[in-house]
Parts: structure tokens; sequence; C-alpha cells
């Protein structure tokens, strides 16, 4: 898979951290499992944490505290996790495009979504999500459907998972993320000969310009 | 790394917890990371109880999964911050962290040996901590209050009163800047 939109190093610096909202997480952690080049900037991130540990004064521990701890490994049946295989196994469901951190979210096939049609060419279908503020969604539109031009209330992340679009950032493919904080404004446009299909997480409800955006803007709800 | 190396210790003690389930291989390990970890979980504004809580759930995430620490991903101490940090995300949401479990379940599947690997692998403590010396002050805040206290961007702003914006670009020239000056240290 060849990408050519990454993502941003403040993203991969709060996922690394913990401070990612759990719908951009997903988005995220989706991306590095299909990105070569972004999960080891992740490993790069999480290594600042490891240093940071490292030199973290030391806090008093409370009396007897290994012992607790000890009783409690002895207590317990050993649940230890096998030595991981040394056989690489494919990241993703061969047959599929579902990346692994998404697919415990909407199954394993795109082809099984269960799509809500918004507005014609246009689908949606939302991925509920505890503890977030932010939404995370699918959407599939069609070949040479325009997305109504929006600035964006937040910011929003894309991740493309079929087909492709463009806008005056480039053209999105599979493994590609748009990475946009909240004062981008853009129109993509499938152009894929099959639907583009994506996954997207919104900070804030995406503001459409335009009277006949705005009207559309309850729909399809982004 | 050297036999010397802390990351050398590290490792091996981990391949005795792993390989053998060895008690005092895993104890010295504790007395290395749990005072440090609380030391985290302190900082992050969780109290006396949660931090000790949060620590022994940690260092029982490593007693059980040794064997799925992977030594080109990373440094042990690395491994450790993950956990932690999955830990008290855990312990503050009502869904489980599995955005983050499931890809290093295809970190683990899918990760063979390359120079990027290596590179990483390199990149022990002592590496990392030099480039982190490197930064410009400015960077170097907004890094410690993301990772040593787990804060939030929009409260980092708050605390340095600046624009959440100007939180974002240090966060990104400080990832730059980390990468350029791995790059010279190798
Ligand atoms: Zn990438
Ligand atoms: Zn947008």
């Amino acid at each position: 898979m060849s990408i050519h939109h990454h993502l941003d190093a403040a993203s991969l610096m709060r996922y690394a951290a913990g401070d990612l909202d759990p719908a951009f997480a997903v988005v995220v952690a989706s991306h590095i499992a299909m990105c070569d080049e972004c999960r080891q900037a992740v490993r790069l991130a999480e290594a600042v944490g490891g240093a940071c540990l490292s030199d973290m004064p030391e806090a008093a521990l409370s009396d007897g505290s290994f012992t607790r701890l000890s009783r409690m490994i002895d207590a317990a049946p050993d649940t230890a996790t096998k030595r991981r295989p040394v056989e690489a196994t494919p990241a993703n469901d061969p047959d599929g495009d579902v990346p692994l951190p998404l697919s415990s979210l909407i199954g394993g096939s795109l082809d099984d979504v269960p799509w809500r049609l918004v507005v014609p060419g246009v689908y949606r279908h939302k991925i509920e999500l505890a503890d977030t503020s932010s939404s995370l969604f699918m959407l599939k539109i069609g070949s040479g459907r325009k997305m109504p031009e929006h600035g964006h209330g937040g910011t929003e992340m894309t991740l493309i998972l079929r087909g492709s679009y463009s806008d005056s950032m480039g053209r999105f493919g599979p493994g590609d993320v748009a990475d946009l904080d909240e004062h981008v404004e853009h129109q993509p446009v499938v152009d894929s000969d099959d639907p583009c299909i994506c996954l997207v997480a919104t900070e804030e409800p995406t503001r459409f310009k335009g009277i006949v955006s705005r009207l559309m803007q309850p729909l399809v709800g982004i | 790394p050297g036999p010397n190396t802390d990351q050398a210790r590290h490792e091996a003690l981990i391949t005795a917890v792993a390989d053998n389930r060895d008690k005092s291989a895993f104890e010295s390990l504790f007395v290395r990371f749990g005072p440090r970890i609380k030391g985290m979980m302190l900082g992050s504004g969780a109290g006396e109880d949660l931090a000790e809580d949060l620590m022994q759930e940690v260092m029982l995430t490593v007693w059980r999964k040794a064997a799925l620490y992977a030594p080109e991903r990373g440094s042990v101490s690395t491994w450790i911050f993950t956990i932690a940090r999955n830990a008290r995300i855990d312990r503050l949401r009502r869904q489980p962290v599995q955005p983050f479990v499931d890809v290093e379940t295809v970190s683990i599947a899918s990760d063979a040996p390359s120079a990027e690997s290596e590179m990483i692998a390199g990149q022990h403590g002592e590496i990392v901590r030099a480039a982190l010396q490197k930064l410009p002050q400015e960077q170097r805040d907004v890094i410690d209050l993301a990772f040593n206290q787990f804060m939030p961007q929009s409260e980092i702003a708050k605390k340095l009163n600046l624009p959440i914006g100007t939180v974002k670009s240090r966060t990104r020239l400080a990832y730059k800047k980390l990468k350029e000056n791995l790059e010279d240290l190798r």
C-alpha cells in the first residue's frame, strides 16, 4: 500500500501520551495498523514516555507493597501470556480492507456496514463510543460526488479505506489520512470509479457553508 | 547496547520473568519501576490510594505479559510506560482502550526486524534522554506536562497561558527536533 498522507506529529505525540479522544484514537490506531512509517513514528513518541518514566522521581510506595502484589500473583492462576508468535501474521484481514482496530467496532468487512442514506449518493454509519464528546462515523460517497465545502468547528481526521477523493490538499486513497485542524476548509470530490469509503472523527459538528449545505447539515450530521 | 546498560539489565530481567516466572527478577523490576510509575500517577492528579493501586495493576500486567515484550519495538521502560498509559486511560473510561491493545497485537504480528526497527531498538533510555535534553526549554515544558503528568493539551494551554495552537505547534516542533537529535546521536 503506498500511503502519501500521514498523521500530524502533534497527533502522534498526543496518541502516545494517551491524550487523544477515543474517536480520534480509533482513527490513529487504524492508520498506524496500515502504515509502517507512522507506526515507527509512534514508537519514537512512546520512547519519549519511556525516557520520562526513567527520569521520574521515585514516589514512596505503601508498606508491604511488593508483598501484597506477590500474594495477588500467587493467589491467581498464572495467566501468563504465551510468547508472541514468531511467524508474521497479516496485520489486516487478508480478504478485507478493515484495519484491526476498526474491525472490533464494525466487523471485518466493508461490505457489511449497515449504511443509512443521508442524501442521494451519500451514506453514513455512526459508530457509537463511550467517553467521547467527538463523533466517529463512516461515510460512503458515490463516484463524482462532492462533499459540501466546509470549515471545521474543530479538528477532523479522515482515513480512506476504499476508493479515493481529491481536494485542495491532494489526492487521498486507501490508507491515506487527512489530519486537519479547525482552520482548514476543503471540498473533497470522489474521483474513484467506486464509492469512496472513509472513517471520520470530528471534534465538533462540521460547519457547511451556504444555505443548501446548511439545510443538509442536520441530515448528514457531520 | 553493552551488557551494562539499564536496557540490557532490564531486558534480562524481563526475559527471566517471561521464561522462568522468576519472582526475584520481577522484584528487581518492581523496585526500579514501581516508585516511578506511582510518581507519574500522582503527578497526573491521582490520589495516594489510586496511584498505588494503578501502579500495582501496571506491575501485575508486566508479570502477566512479560512474554509480549518485544525489544525491537523499544526499551523496557517504553513498554512499561505504554502499560501505565493504558491502565490510566482504562480507569478513566467506561470503555476499555481497545485501539491501543489492537495496535499492539498488529505490531507484534507484523513487525519484522528492519533497519528502521533496529534504529528504534537503538533508541534506548540514554539516547532518547540525551535527545530530550537538547530540546529548547519551551518545547521541553510541553513534553514534560504531556508525558510526565498525562496532562491534556487543553490543560497544558491553560497552565502555560498559551493558545492551544501554540501548544500544538511546540509539540510538533519537539517531535521533529527529537527525530533530528536522534539521527545526530546515532
Ligand atoms: Zn502514516
Ligand atoms: Zn473536512
